[in-house]
């Protein structure tokens, strides 16, 4: 199904909770709404479910405007990150409850829970309460009450954020195939950018209200279109400079210089920023392309298969994660080696220089 | 600060426990140095949380001793252990402002003011809380709200422990990020006994010296974040250690090597299974497997390749079973067929789940 949102715009009292914002949804695959706690992910699906309406702008579904239609007859299904399920019927009523609701009974009906429970795995627990189950359980019922209903547009908020760590990677893995056969469109908010890219698809980053860019996630990963994206599309955070550009080079401070290749090559010389995801700093001094600085180390991090270190720097902390296990030294000097070709650059007004 | 004895534990919910399953923890003895920075990590409904109310005197144990600096504290209530606490959700008074919060326990305890005064601000300037010290409580954000509830548990430097459970659950990733270094910079800086209670592992192990692996009321392996990555005791270790974890793969072993699905596997050391296993699997992390260019190695059929930033995860199966491998950002690799590599120094066999004896 085609989705777009046409110059949407949100204000609560005086607040702004989301700023103009048009879109048109993939209608396949995943569309990932990537941002922080109140960035305005949930403002999005409550305007696409039709739980809130804009205070400007359309809502079009399949080429109709739908912004004064009421949720009920928009066909979503929404999950939140709180397990929503009726406590007091079974596993199959909760499951079953979109469809008795439209009226459906009989053989169908039981068809069609038996297949969503056998996708999510839910077959023993059919006959129990929401209550008796585990959190990745109940979770796995409110994923199977949307998919049963076979909406147009399925909304995913957070879904996994209350699960334990293993069964959030586990769900993570099984979600795209879920909805890869189903025909719907998938929007799908996080926080994690790792959660992002491991879901493919679509990707918009929203920041402060705002949404910063859409497009393929990967594409949104390594070629952000301003900083704000590149901020916001990073895990750890990514370090980020003023820079500048002069005889061909770029210069970070007294200590760091290098030759401006690529599209900053072609730019005016002046100031920029520097933007360095932290697994393009390795720790040591090797012969890989790069400027090699050096700093105190401030903090180390070590979680068996990688090495983080926080390290001062120009006037800035600076993180480094690189794979294996590298022996640090709070509070001692260490050289590590910036891989320029990692670098991304930023105008004044944030935007990224590319060619 | 103690040294903690948690001797011979368990722990029974239930009024007259007959067999092991019967508890919520099944026999637990372990000793935490004085200052050291330690890590319980487990999926929900391991025992973890039940040991840390065990500790701080929420719950008594049905069996064993709960000892600080060899003085047994089984039996007095948590007031009277001189614990501090970090909670999933912040535990702050919204109408005092962030001065008051992180004075409160220590002018409870009645410590005079000018030493209040110098704890405060030592504590605000280390958790970069001194701009806001007037500010009331109520206007802050999550993040900030969260280091307050650290601060109170950091400002008395007369407790025994700071007892840290799932402290940053609720932060947004760049903000737990941030926290989390903030965390293990104030460790090296004051050196308290620190516990940190966690199902997520990036964060027991990137926080603790040792860290205390849980499973069904059960230690499975203690060790620091290397040796529980590098060389799993078990391979619910492997497993949820890692991301994606360890491969198990179900493995035959005969004439003193390891054949998965008919083809033979260089392993650590040859393996040798006890009498009587009933189940034998090899384990391999993502990690240490290649694609293979040239002769040898396990047939297998990619299936997809995931694009994870810095790397790939690629999903292989051989058969029924699902091989992964985290591949960096040049190799080259698409679905289809391909032979798959184990590099045999990190690849071990596991007789029921344990990594055999001989391999240790």
């Amino acid at each position: 199904m085609s989705i777009e949102l046409r110059e949407v715009t949100k204000r609560v009292g005086a607040e702004i909770h989301l700023y103009q914002t048009s879109l048109e949804l993939a209608p396949t695959g995943f569309n990932v709404l990537l941002g922080a706690t109140s960035a305005g992910k949930t403002t999005l699906i409550s305007l696409l479910a039709g739980l809130r309406s804009p205070t400007s702008g359309e809502i079009w579904f399949n080429g109709e405007d739908v912004t004064d239609v009421p949720t009920q007859k928009r066909n979503v299904s929404l999950v939140h990150q709180f397990f929503v399920n009726y406590p007091h019927m079974s596993v199959y009523e909760n499951i079953a409850s979109p469809l008795r609701v439209a009226g459906m009974d009989g053989a169908e009906l039981k068809r069609r829970v038996e297949e969503a429970a056998d996708i999510l795995r839910l077959g023993p627990f059919l006959r129990r309460k929401p209550g008796e189950l585990s959190g990745g359980q109940q979770q796995r019922t409110a994923l199977a009450r949307a998919i049963v209903k076979e909406s147009d547009l399925v909304l995913l908020d957070e879904p996994l954020a209350n699960l334990d760590y293993k069964l959030r990677e586990e769900l993570r893995d099984e979600l795209p195939r879920l909805f890869a056969d189903r025909g719907a469109t998938v929007v799908y908010a996080t926080s994690e950018p790792s959660e992002a890219l491991l879901l493919g698809g679509h990707t918009a980053t929203v920041s402060e209200g705002r949404m910063t860019q859409f497009g393929r996630t990967s594409d949104l990963y390594r070629a952000p279109s301003d900083i704000e994206t590149a901020r916001v599309f990073s895990d750890p955070p990514i370090n980020a400079a003023p820079v500048i550009k002069a005889e061909g080079e770029i210069r970070l401070g007294d200590s760091a210089r290098w030759p401006a290749v690529g599209a900053i090559a072609d730019a005016p010389d002046g100031e920029y920023m520097v933007g360095v995801r932290p697994h393009y700093i390795a720790p040591v001094a090797s012969d890989a392309p790069g400027v090699a600085v050096n700093g105190e180390v401030k903090i180390t991090e070590l979680s068996g298969s990688e090495s983080i270190a926080h390290f001062e720097f120009e006037g800035g902390v600076w993180v480094s994660q690189s794979d294996g296990v590298h022996p640090y030294r709070v509070g001692e000097r260490h050289e590590f080696r910036i891989d320029t070709a990692g670098c991304l650059y930023f105008g004044a007004d944030g935007a990224r220089i590319a060619a | 600060m103690a040294r903690i004895t948690l001797s011979d534990l368990r722990h029974s919910y239930l009024p007259d426990p007959q067999s092991d399953v019967d508890y919520a923890l099944k026999r637990i003895h372990l000793e935490w140095e004085d200052g050291g920075a330690y890590a319980l990590l487990g999926p929900s409904g391991c025992g973890k949380s039940t040991l840390l109310n065990i500790i701080s005197g929420l719950l008594h144990p049905s069996e064993g001793r709960v000892l600080f600096d060899g003085d047994d504290v089984t039996g007095r209530p948590p007031d009277q252990r001189n614990i501090a606490q970090v909670f999933q959700f912040p535990v702050i008074y919204d109408t005092m402002t962030v001065y008051d919060n992180l004075a409160f326990p220590l002018r409870n305890r009645g410590v005079e003011a000018a030493r209040v005064e110098a704890r405060v601000r030592e504590i605000a300037g280390m958790l970069e809380l001194d701009e806001m010290l007037d500010v009331r409580a109520a206007h802050l954000t999550p993040d900030n709200k969260q280091k307050i509830s650290m601060g109170r548990g950091l400002v008395r430097d007369d407790v025994n422990v700071i007892m840290f459970d799932e402290p940053l659950t609720v932060i947004d990733p760049h903000l737990k990020w941030k926290l989390r270094s903030k965390l293990k910079e104030l460790h090296q800086r004051v050196r308290a006994t620190m516990i940190y209670v966690t199902h997520d592992q990036t964060e027991a192990l990137t926080f603790a010296d040792q860290v205390v692996v849980m499973q069904e009321g059960e230690i499975v392996q203690i060790g620091t974040p290397v040796e529980l990555f590098e060389r799993p005791a078990h391979t619910f270790v492997g497993h949820f250690i890692g991301s994606p974890g360890m491969n198990v793969l179900p493995c035959e072993v005969r004439d003193g090597a390891a054949f998965f699905q008919g083809v033979r596997v260089a392993t650590e050391t040859a393996p040798t299974p006890p009498q009587g296993a009933s189940r034998l699997e090899l384990g391999v992390r993502p990690e240490f497997v290649t694609l293979a260019n040239g002769d040898g190695g396990v047939p297998a059929e990619i299936v997809r390749v995931a694009d994870a930033g810095r790397r790939r995860i690629v999903e292989a199966r051989a058969g029924e079973t699902r091989i992964n491998l985290l591949l960096d950002d040049e190799t080259e690799a698409a679905p289809g067929p391909a032979t798959l590599s184990f590099e045999s120094a990190k690849t071990r066999v596991y007789a029921d789940g344990w990594l055999m004896e001989g391999a240790r």
